[in-house]
C-alpha cells in the first residue's frame, strides 16, 4: 500500500461511473418531485412543465418515441422505470450497482452493502408502476438510500485516488445536471419587464430552485433581495451552494489536484478544470448576464463534457 | 439400497450420537426451533445484502442467485481430519509429479501405466506446455479434492479439481455468518479457524513468483468478468489478498512482461491467479475467438516472465478419464499405496467395461468425461426407462466420452427444516495450497448439501446448498 500502490484504469472508470449514476438517480428523483409539486400547486395544464422536466433529464426524445401523448403519469413512469430509458431511476441505480460490482475490491463493505441495498429496495419499490399516492414515499426512500451510499463513502473510504475518482464522477454529474436545468429554464431568469417586482412566488423560479434542492437554501442565503439575478448567481457562482457550477468545479479542481500530488503528475484535465474555475472567479453575475446567460451556460456544458473526456484519457479508463 | 444403510455423520449407522456432534447437540437441545428458523431467514437476508451470489448459466439474462445456506454445521473430528489430510497431501503431491512428468519425459507412459492415447488424444493436454518449467515446479497452486463419505472411516475421492477450483469464498463467508449469528456455539466448541486462508493463499502465490520479479512481487486475480458465475468469489479473494482484480482487456504484453493498465500507465504483473480457463487464456496460442484472454501471455509464461496459477494444462490431471488411473498415478510417483480411495470406475472406452455399464445402467452413475457442474450426467436409480434408453444411445454413440461409477450411499448430515433436523446427503471439498513453502490444507472446506430429500446431486447449479464445515480441535 501507500505511494507504490497501483490502480487499474478500469477501476477508476468503474468508480467514476458508479458515482455519476448514483448522482444522476438522485437528480432525476428531484426533478420528478419538483414536477409533481408544481403540478399539484398550480391549476390548469402542466404539459409544458413536464416537457421541460423530461427535457432537463435528457429523456424527452426517448419519451416521445414511445408515447403518443405527454401526460403526467406517463412522464413520471418513464423517468422512474421506462424500459427503454437508460437514464430512468431504476436503470441508473442498476448501472451504479453494476459498476460497484465490477469495482467491488475498490469500495468498502459498507459502501457496497449500501449500494446493493439501494438497488434491492429501489427494485422492489419500482417493480410495478408507482401509484400517485405512493410516489412521495418511493421518491424519498430512493433519495434516502442514495444518500446512505454517499454517507458510507464519506465515512469509510480511504482518502486516496479511489476516493478522488468517486468524487470526480459525483461532481461532473452534478455540475452537468445543474447546467442542464439552467439550460432548459434560462429564459425564466432573463430580466424582463413583466417580472420586475415579482417575488419568489414565481412558480418557475421555485421550480428551478427545487430542482437543485436549493429552495430553502436560497431563502436562507438571500433574506432581502430575491430576483432572477440572485437565483442565477446562487446556481452558477455561489460557492456556498453545493450544487452550483462554481462549487462543483472547485471540488473537481481539488480532487484532480490530489491526484496530481499523489501521482506526481499534473494531468491536462487539471489544467482544464482550473481554467473553468478561473472563469467563474473572474466574473460576477452581472458579467455573466452581459456575456449572455444562455451562451454562458452552453459554454459550461461544453467545457464539462470536454473535461470528462480528458479525465478518461488522462487516467486510462479505456485501452 | 435402503435409507438404513446410509451413514449419518451425527447419528452414525445405529442412531447413537457420534462424539464430534456432542457439543452441537447439547446447544441445539436448548434452542427454540422457531428461533432457529428465524435465524435461518436472517442468514439468508445477510447473504443477499452482502451480495454473495452466483450467476446461473443457460438463461436469457445471467441472473444472480443465492446459494442456499443451512445453519446446521457439519462437524468433523480432528482425528478424522488428520487422516484426510495425509491422503490429500499424498494425492496432491502425486498430481504435481504427474503433471511435471507428462509435460517432460512422460515416464509413466513409457512404463505403460497409462495408455498413450489417454494423454495424446485428450483435449485437456496442452502440447504448448511440453518442456516448460513453472517456477518451483508447481503446477497446481490450489487444488480442491471432492470427497464423499460412506461410513465412519470411509472416504472416497469423487474428483480432483486441479484447474480452477471454486467455492472457497463460501467456506469463508459461511464461517463468518455462523460466527456472527451463533458466537456462543464457538465458545462451546473448539473449532479450528479457516480465516487465514486468504493470507495463506497470498503467501503461497507470492512465494511462487518468477525469478524476474523484484522482492515485492505484484499479484493479480484474473476474472472472466462480472457475468461469470464465480465473479463474487474472484472479487472476494482479490479483496482479501489486497490484489488487483483484472480482466483480459486490462492486460497486455509490454516489453516481454504481462502488464496491467493502471491510472499511471502499464505496470508488470508477476503472479496471476487466473480464474479463466486454459482455452480462453491466450487467443494467439489457444482459442482465437477468446475475448477474455491476453494475446501472447503464453509466450511470456514460457519465457519465465510470469507465474500463472494454476499452470496451463493442469486439466490433464483432473480429467474424469484420467481419474480412474489415480491409484496407479499415486503409486507410481510416491511408491506408496493411496491413502484415499477412488470410487471404482468403469471406463466406457474399454469394450468390456462398456458392456458391463450397458447391462447395469439402472444401478450406475454415468458422467461425461469433460463435464462439470452436474450437467450431462445420468443417475441410474433415479432415472425413468425413457431417460435410460436415450442415455444408452448416447453411450453407444460415443463410449469414450463417458465413465460410470456405482451409486455410493453418500453420508448424510442434518439440515434444519420446518419439522426440525432432517438428514440430507453431502459431499466435501477441502482446499490444498501448494508453493515452494510447502503444502497447506485449510482445516475445513466447502460442504455441499442436496437440499431435496433423498437427492444425491449437491451442485449449486442444481439446487444444492452449503454448510459451515467444522474441524474440531481434539
Amino acid at each position: 500500500m501507500g505511494a507504490g500502490r497501483l490502480m487499474l484504469g478500469r477501476k477508476a472508470d468503474g468508480l467514476y461511473w458508479m458515482f455519476r449514476y448514483l448522482e444522476r438517480a438522485e437528480n432525476t428523483v428531484r426533478l420528478i418531485e419538483t414536477g409533481q409539486r408544481i403540478a399539484l400547486t398550480r391549476l390548469g395544464s402542466n404539459e409544458s412543465e413536464w416537457r421541460s422536466v423530461l427535457q432537463t433529464a435528457g429523456v424527452l426524445d426517448g419519451y416521445e418515441a414511445e408515447h403518443d401523448a405527454l401526460t403526467k403519469d406517463g412522464a413520471i413512469d418513464w423517468m422512474l422505470r421506462g424500459k427503454e430509458n437508460r437514464s430512468a431511476v431504476s436503470a441508473t441505480i442498476a448501472a451504479a450497482r453494476q459498476n460497484a460490482r465490477s469495482v467491488r475490491t475498490a469500495i468498502t463493505n459498507e459502501v457496497w452493502e449500501a449500494t446493493n441495498e439501494a438497488y434491492m429496495i429501489a427494485g422492489n419499490l419500482m417493480a410495478r408502476k408507482v401509484r400517485e399516492r405512493d410516489l412521495p414515499t418511493v421518491l424519498s426512500a430512493i433519495r434516502r438510500h442514495t444518500a446512505l451510499v454517499r454517507g458510507a463513502t464519506h465515512g469509510t473510504m480511504l482518502r486516496n485516488d479511489l476516493y478522488d475518482f468517486a468524487r470526480i464522477g459525483t461532481f461532473i454529474e452534478r455540475a452537468d445536471n445543474t447546467a442542464r436545468i439552467l439550460d432548459v429554464k434560462y429564459y425564466v431568469l432573463l430580466p424582463s419587464i413583466t417580472s420586475v417586482g415579482e417575488t419568489l412566488d414565481n412558480v418557475q423560479w421555485e421550480s428551478v430552485l427545487r430542482s437543485v434542492a436549493a429552495y430553502r437554501g436560497f431563502r436562507m442565503a438571500h433574506i432581502s433581495s430575491t430576483g432572477p439575478r440572485e437565483i442565477a448567481n446562487f446556481l452558477i457562482l455561489d460557492r456556498r451552494m453545493p450544487r452550483s457550477l462554481a462549487f462543483c468545479v472547485g471540488k473537481l479542481c481539488d480532487n484532480l489536484g490530489y491526484l496530481a500530488a499523489d501521482y506526481d503528475f499534473k494531468a491536462p484535465s487539471l489544467a482544464l478544470a482550473e481554467e473553468m474555475e478561473d472563469t467563474f472567479k473572474s466574473q460576477d453575475i452581472d458579467g455573466v448576464f452581459d456575456l449572455g446567460l444562455h451562451e454562458y451556460i452552453q459554454w459550461s456544458i461544453d467545457a464539462l463534457a470536454r473535461l470528462g473526456r480528458q479525465i478518461e484519457t488522462d487516467y486510462r479508463f479505456y485501452a | 439400497m435402503t435409507e438404513d444403510q446410509t451413514f449419518d455423520e451425527m447419528w452414525g449407522h445405529d442412531c447413537r450420537l457420534r462424539t464430534p456432534y456432542e457439543g452441537f447437540k447439547s446447544w441445539f437441545d436448548e434452542e427454540d426451533p422457531r428461533h432457529l428458523r428465524a435465524k435461518q431467514r436472517e442468514a439468508e437476508e445477510l447473504f443477499r445484502l452482502t451480495g454473495i451470489t452466483f450467476n446461473v448459466y443457460g438463461r436469457e439474462e445471467a441472473e444472480e442467485r443465492l446459494i442456499p445456506f443451512d445453519i446446521i454445521p457439519r462437524v468433523i473430528s480432528g482425528n478424522e481430519w488428520q487422516k484426510l489430510c495425509r491422503g490429500i497431501t499424498q494425492r496432491v503431491l502425486a498430481i504435481n509429479a504427474f503433471l511435471h512428468d507428462i509435460y517432460h519425459r512422460q515416464e509413466i507412459l513409457r512404463a505403460s501405466r497409462i495408455p498413450h492415447e489417454m494423454i495424446s488424444r485428450n483435449e485437456a493436454f496442452l502440447p504448448q506446455m511440453m518442456g516448460v518449467d513453472p517456477p518451483g515446479r508447481i503446477y497446481t497452486h490450489i487444488v480442491g479434492v471432492d470427497l464423499v463419505r460412506t461410513g465412519p472411516g470411509e472416504f472416497f475421492v469423487l474428483e480432483d479439481n486441479a484447474r480452477t477450483p471454486s467455492g472457497v469464498s463460501y467456506m469463508l463467508e459461511n464461517r463468518e455468518t455462523m460466527l456472527q449469528m451463533f458466537p456462543e456455539l464457538f465458545s462451546r466448541n473448539r473449532v479450528q479457524p479457516v480465516q487465514n486462508y486468504p493470507d495463506d493463499l497470498r503467501r503461497s502465490l507470492i512465494a511462487s513468483a518468477p525469478a524476474v520479479a523484484d522482492d515485492q512481487p505484484t499479484l493479480a486475480v484474473m476474472t472472466p468478468g462480472i457475468f461469470n458465475s464465480a465473479y463474487f468469489e474472484h472479487a472476494f479473494l482479490a479483496d482479501k489478498m489486497g490484489a488487483e482484480l483484472v480482466e483480459g482487456h486490462d492486460l497486455r504484453v509490454v516489453d516481454g512482461r504481462v502488464a496491467m493498465r493502471t491510472t499511471r500507465g502499464y505496470r508488470p504483473v508477476d503472479v496471476l491467479y487466473r480464474r479463466v480457463d486454459d482455452d480462453f487464456l491466450d487467443p494467439l496460442n489457444f482459442n482465437p475467438e477468446s475475448q477474455l484472454g491476453v494475446p501472447g501471455i503464453m509466450d511470456v509464461y514460457r519465457a519465465g516472465g510470469i507465474t500463472l496459477a494454476n499452470a496451463p494444462g493442469t486439466g490433464i490431471a483432473d480429467d474424469k478419464a484420467i481419474y480412474s488411473y489415480m491409484p496407479e498415478i499415486v503409486e507410481f510417483y510416491t511408491g506408496e499405496r493411496p491413502i484415499l480411495n477412488n470410487v471404482p470406475t468403469w471406463r466406457c472406452s474399454e469394450p468390456e467395461a462398456l458392456a458391463h455399464v450397458l447391462d447395469h445402467l439402472s444401478e450406475l452413475v454415468v458422467k461425461e468425461v469433460h463435464g462439470s457442474g452436474g450437467y450431462g450426467m445420468l443417475i441410474g436409480p433415479a432415472s425413468s426407462k425413457k431417460e435410460l434408453a436415450s442415455f444408452r444411445d448416447k453411450l453407444k454413440a460415443r463410449p469414450a466420452n463417458y465413465i460410470a461409477q456405482p451409486t455410493l450411499s453418500l453420508s448424510t448430515v442434518p439440515i434444519l427444516t420446518q419439522k426440525g433436523l432432517s438428514p440430507r446427503h453431502v459431499d466435501l471439498r477441502p482446499f490444498a495450497l501448494v508453493s515452494p513453502l510447502g503444502l497447506k490444507i485449510v482445516p475445513g472446506g466447502l460442504t455441499r448439501v442436496a437440499l431435496k430429500k433423498g437427492s444425491l446431486v449437491v451442485n449449486s447449479s442444481q439446487g444444492g446448498g452449503t454448510k459451515d464445515t467444522w474441524v474440531l480441535e481434539d
